[in-house]
C-alpha cells in the first residue's frame, strides 16, 4: 500500500545543509498497522510530512495506494487520511460543521458530507459533542474529533502522527481500540509514528525504527525483542550460590550468569521454555530455590540498544 | 468550475465565522470614524474648496485606503490560531486547490471591508460629504481590489514569519510609511519634491489619487487609469504570491 524508495530531505540553513532524512526505504502492506519509532529529531515527522504531501522530498520516490507521491499528489491526497500531532479541528468551529466541511473539501456533495459526518461521529462515539466547539473539549475528546476529521472520506491509508501524545491511559486505550477497529472493519492501512514503545508493542504488526534519518531496524515487535535483547531470569537461592552459578552457566541457551548476594540474574534465550531445565539442574545440584522471576525485554530495551549503537558508531567515525 | 465552488465553499464558512462576531466589523471601523470625527473638521479650513470640490471628497478616499491598510492588512492575524491548531495542514492534505484555500479567506476579507467602506461613507455623508454615486461605486471596486491584495499579502506574511509574535510589529512598521506616503491625510501635491518622488514608490498613492478623482466625478483621467492599473497588478501579483506560499506553507 505504501512503497518508499530512497526518500531524502535536506534543509538548507545558514550553517549549511542539514539532512533530516538520509534515504529511507520501506514498504507497508495493505491492512497492516506499522509503527514508526525514533528519538526526537530522527526524521520521523519530516518523513511523515513528505508522505502526506506537506513537504517536497529532496530525493527518492514513494507510491501510495498506487499513486506516485510526486507526480500525482492530488490523487495521493484523495486516498490518504492524515491526523497531525496538533490535530486539525478548528477551535472556534462547531464540530459537526467542521467535519462536514472536511468532507466537502474532499469533493463530497452536501448530503453525502452530512451522512459521512454522522457516520464518523457515531464511529468515534462523539455524537453528543457534535454541536460543541473544539475549544471546549478535553484532550481525549479532541483527539477523537481529529481522527473523525481525518477519516471522513473513508481513506484506505491513514497516517497518524503521535496520536496518543499527552493523553491519559484511558483515552489512549480508546484511541488504540478505534485504530484496531478501522483495520478489522475496513481493512485500513495505518502508518503511525510514536514515541511510546508500549503503543507500538500493543498496536503494531511491524515496527520501523528510524535514527539519524535512516531506518535502522524493521521487524515485528516480538522478533525485534528476541533478536536484540535476551530474556532475563532472576532466581533467588537459599544457599550454595557458587554451585548454582556454575550449574546454570553450563545450561544451553544461557548467555551469562551474575550473582548479587543470594540473587542470581541470567541472560538467556526463550526463558519460558528453558525455565524447567534450569530448575531441574539446580535441583540435581541440590540448590534450594526460593523464588523465580522471568523478565521479558521491553521494546524500550530494543530501542535503547539500537539507537545507542547508532550513537556510538557516530562517535567512532568522528574520532577516526 | 471546481476552483470557484471550492473558494465559495470556504468563503461562506469563513464569512459565517466572522458574522458570528459582528462586533469585530464595528471595531475595525472605530479608528477611521475617529479620524473623520476628530481630524476631518479641520480639513474644511486647511483645504479651501477648489473648483466645486469639498474637503470631504479629498479626505474620504484616503480614509478608505487607511481602513484597508489597518483592516485587511491585519487579516493574517486570523490565520495564526488556525496555523497553531493544524487547520491549515489538515486542509492542505485534501485535494482542494491551493488558490481556493487563499481565495476563500480573501473573499471574506473583501466583503468585510466593503461593508465597512459603505458604512464609513454613509457616516461621512452625515458630516457633509457629497459625491456622485457612480464615482463612489467605482471607488468601492478599487476598495475591493485593495482588500484582496492587502489580505493576500498579510496571509503571505503570517505564513512566512518565523514566529507569530513578529506579525503585529511587522505589519505596523510596513503600514505606517505606506499610509503617510500615500497622501492619505493630505494630498501629496503639498509634498516637497523629494517626498513627492518617494511617494510614487507607494502603490497606494495611485489608488488614493484615482479614488479622489472618482469621488470628484472626474472619470476619464490619468489618475483613474493609473489607479485601476495598479489595483489590477496588485490583485494578480498578491494572489499569485499568496497561493505559492500556500503550496509550500510550513505551517
Amino acid at each position: 500500500m505504501i512503497q518508499v524508495r530512497g526518500l531524502t530531505k535536506t534543509f538548507s540553513s545558514k550553517k549549511g545543509n542539514v539532512t533530516a532524512v538520509a534515504g529511507v526505504d520501506f514498504e507497508v502492506g495493505a491492512g497492516e498497522i506499522v509503527g514508526f519509532l525514533g528519538p526526537n529529531g530522527a526524521g520521523k515527522t519530516t518523513t511523515m510530512r513528505m508522505l502526506t504531501t506537506l513537504l517536497k522530498p529532496s530525493g527518492g520516490s514513494a507510491v501510495i495506494a498506487g499513486h506516485d507521491l510526486l507526480r500525482a499528489s492530488g490523487e495521493v491526497r484523495r486516498t490518504i487520511g492524515y491526523v497531525s500531532q496538533t490535530g486539525g479541528a478548528k477551535p472556534a468551529a462547531i464540530i459537526r460543521n467542521d467535519i462536514v466541511l472536511q468532507g466537502r473539501l474532499h469533493g463530497m456533495s452536501k448530503s453525502e458530507a452530512h451522512a459521512r459526518a454522522d457516520a464518523v461521529l457515531a464511529e468515534f462515539e462523539i455524537e453528543d459533542l457534535a454541536e460543541r466547539t473544539a475549544a471546549t473539549l478535553s484532550g481525549g475528546q479532541r483527539r477523537r474529533v481529529d481522527m473523525a476529521l481525518g477519516l471522513v472520506h473513508r481513506p484506505p491509508v491513514l497516517f497518524l502522527d503521535e496520536p496518543t501524545a499527552n493523553l491519559d491511559p484511558q483515552s489512549r486505550a480508546l484511541v488504540w481500540s478505534h485504530i484496531r477497529r478501522l483495520r478489522e472493519e475496513h481493512g485500513t492501512t495505518v502508518f503511525i509514528s510514536t514515541h511510546y514503545l508500549d503503543e507500538a508493542d500493543n498496536l503494531c504488526d511491524r515496527v520501523l525504527i528510524i535514527d539519524r534519518g535512516r531506518v535502522v531496524a524493521e521487524d515485528t515487535p516480538e522478533q525485534l525483542k528476541a533478536a536484540i535483547a535476551h530474556d532475563t531470569v532472576q532466581i533467588d537461592v537459599a544457599d550454595a550460590v557458587d554451585r548454582a552459578v556454575e550449574t546454570l552457566a553450563r545450561v544451553d541457551g544461557v548467555h551469562s550468569v551474575s550473582a548479587d548476594g543470594n540473587s542470581l540474574s541470567l541472560a538467556c534465550d526463550q526463558a519460558d521454555q528453558n525455565l524447567s531445565v534450569l530448575l531441574r539442574q539446580l535441583d540435581l545440584a541440590e540448590v534450594r530455590v526460593e523464588s523465580v522471576r522471568v523478565v521479558k525485554p521491553s521494546l524500550d530495551d530494543v530501542f535503547m540498544a539500537i539507537t545507542h549503537r547508532g550513537r556510538t558508531e557516530a562517535t567512532e567515525h568522528a574520532h577516526a | 468550475m471546481q476552483i470557484i465552488s471550492d473558494s465559495v465553499l470556504l468563503f461562506r464558512r469563513h464569512l459565517d465565522t466572522t458574522m458570528k462576531s459582528k462586533i469585530s466589523i464595528l471595531i475595525g471601523m472605530v479608528q477611521p470614524v475617529l479620524y473623520l470625527l476628530l481630524f476631518g473638521p479641520m480639513l474644511e479650513k486647511a483645504l479651501p474648496d477648489a473648483s466645486g470640490s469639498n474637503a470631504w471628497q479629498m479626505y474620504v478616499p484616503g480614509l478608505l485606503v487607511q481602513l484597508g491598510l489597518f483592516g485587511a492588512g491585519y487579516a493574517g492575524f486570523n490565520l495564526i490560531p488556525d496555523m497553531r491548531a493544524g487547520v491549515i495542514e489538515r486542509m492542505r492534505v485534501t485535494p482542494i486547490s491551493r488558490l481556493a484555500l487563499l481565495l476563500g479567506r480573501v473573499m471574506r476579507d473583501a466583503v468585510v471591508m466593503l461593508i465597512q467602506a459603505v458604512m464609513l461613507t454613509l457616516v461621512a455623508v452625515g458630516f457633509g460629504l457629497r459625491a456622485p454615486l457612480v464615482g463612489v461605486v467605482g471607488s468601492f471596486v478599487m476598495v475591493l481590489a485593495l482588500a484582496i491584495s492587502l489580505a493576500s499579502m498579510s496571509y503571505l506574511l503570517a505564513l512566512s514569519l518565523p514566529t507569530e509574535y513578529l506579525f503585529a510589529p511587522v505589519v505596523n512598521t510596513v503600514a505606517l510609511p505606506l499610509l503617510l506616503l500615500s497622501g492619505i491625510l493630505l494630498p501629496m501635491t503639498f509634498a516637497p519634491g523629494w517626498l513627492s518622488v518617494l511617494s510614487h514608490f507607494s502603490p497606494f498613492r495611485y489608488i488614493v489619487d484615482g479614488m479622489r478623482d472618482l469621488f470628484l466625478g472626474h472619470y476619464a483621467t490619468r489618475s483613474v487609469l493609473e489607479g485601476a492599473i495598479v489595483a489590477g497588478v496588485l490583485v494578480v501579483g498578491s494572489l499569485a504570491l499568496g497561493t505559492r506560499k500556500f503550496v509550500q506553507a510550513n505551517s
